[in-house]
């Protein structure tokens, strides 16, 4: 009997003689979850994403979990919502519900700019082929640029389920991609005034004229569904969930669903998400070298998609003859409404009579298209190539 | 296909295909706001 209670006290503490024996990666993991903890509570920064990430990284990383083994719960989440990229859809059914196009459609023009803000994707893609990572791992570490994290997900985790990149890689992505998305407003303003000059900084524009009807923002995500079903029909299911949610909202009909996107199923989905992503940073998977690359990669994606917006503006600026300002192309991205707000604190900084929100708030909404957009077109390409 | 081909097939129609696509949508905007133009609202449509 007392080798059968010695046994059973030898059980409970073999988590502990694991943690001592080969649990250094998993004690740096579970410091880095109660970082991640601080960030989100204490400085507010993404915490929806950023708390059930860090939970699912605690869970993955005690020593002799199994909840990312076969049956484990972080592994069911994992195969039901992100294996078959179900989560991040859901997700952008919600954003298409909370998104307002009305400021795009009365500026149209300012959509180029979300064109120009997805620049970082493809000089970020050949930076990550130069040094040394396959092409589906550059791929997925140049969505990084598209400054939206179901995209990134989406993108690197239909990699992850080809066994193209190791799925350790999914979670340092998304982690990578959320930091810097909540790093927007540290990260943009210096390089704002790096690229314009203050002459350029002071411009003021004036109120978006155009009235928008509601036939035509009821038309508008069906038309953006049906170009991208023909132009870019790997990325259809991205787009067309956003355009769903919207299109559910401002069709006005059916106020209980888009507002069920809005909330219950938005909500529910990136509880998940967080969670399951967080289980893919188990320590010895996620400690190396190719996770710090990942993490300098994204930041090199975001500065380049904030300069590309810029330099759009200033083009624009020279040949609209001073009339339009620079800063709002660095609202070209999908980080949203931030990047917006962003760009009209720093515009009212430099001319307290500056009204810089809506023209930014459309380009702002032109860049979660755009970025979308951009994922779609790089998925069709590779199909084209016979990569995927 | 050597990586320096393939980043610059990305380069080149990735993101050309992002600013043409985006264009044709603004294109389509217009469209839609000159289809669809915001009716002013007269008393009369009120009762």
């Amino acid at each position: 009997m007392i080798d059968a209670m010695l046994s059973g006290l030898e059980a409970l503490f073999e988590g502990a003689r694991f943690l001592f024996e080969h649990g250094g990666p998993n004690i740096v993991m579970l410091a880095l979850a109660c970082a991640m903890f601080w960030i989100a509570i204490a400085k507010g920064v993404e915490p929806l994403l950023l708390l059930p990430i860090a939970f699912g990284c605690l869970l993955v990383n005690l020593p002799l979990s199994e909840v990312m083994a076969p049956g484990g719960v972080l592994k069911c989440l994992y195969d039901f919502g992100i294996g078959n990229e179900l989560f991040p859809l859901l997700i952008f059914v919600g954003i298409g519900s909370m998104t307002d196009f009305t400021p795009l459609l009365a500026n149209p023009r300012l959509l180029l700019f979300g064109a120009a803000g997805q620049l970082g994707i493809f000089v970020t893609l050949l930076l990550a082929l130069a040094l040394g990572f396959s092409k589906e791992e550059a791929v997925s570490e140049a969505a990084i640029g598209a400054c939206d994290g179901p995209t990134v997900i989406y993108v690197s985790n239909m990699f992850a389920g080809m066994h193209k990149i190791p799925t350790a890689m999914v979670g340092a992505l998304a982690v990578a991609a959320y930091s810097y998305m909540a790093l927007v407003p540290v990260i943009q303003p210096p390089i704002m005034r790096l690229l314009t000059t203050r002459k350029e900084r002071e411009v003021k524009m004036p109120s978006p004229k155009g009235k928008v009807s509601k036939a035509a923002l009821i038309a508008f995500p069906i038309v953006v569904t049906v170009i991208t079903g023909i132009v870019a029909p790997k990325g259809l299911a991205l787009m067309g969930m956003i355009m769903l949610g919207n299109f559910m909202k401002v069709s006005g009909v059916v106020p209980r669903l888009a507002n069920a996107a809005e909330n219950e199923i938005a909500n529910i989905a990136t509880l998940f998400l967080g969670l399951a992503i967080g289980g893919t940073m188990a320590g010895p998977q996620f400690l190396k070298y190719e996770t710090l690359i990942v993490f300098g990669l994204g930041l090199v994606a975001i500065v380049i998609d904030t300069a590309g917006g810029i330099l759009l503006g200033k083009i624009w600026y020279l040949l609209s003859g001073g009339k339009v300002n620079p800063l709002i192309g660095a609202a070209g991205i999908s980080a949203y409404p931030m990047a917006a707000r962003l760009v009209q604190s720093e515009g009212q900084r430099w001319n307290k009579q500056n009204f810089l929100l809506m023209h930014a708030m459309a380009a702002n909404t032109g860049g979660q298209i755009g970025s979308v957009m951009a994922a779609a077109i790089m998925l069709s390409i590779l199909k084209g190539l016979g990569i995927i | 296909m050597s990586d320096f081909t393939f980043g610059m097939t990305m380069l080149v129609v990735g993101m050309g295909g992002t600013l043409g696509t985006l264009f044709l949508i603004t294109l389509c905007i217009r469209a839609l706001v000159a289809f669809f133009p915001e009716r002013p609202v007269f008393k009369e449509d009120k009762k």
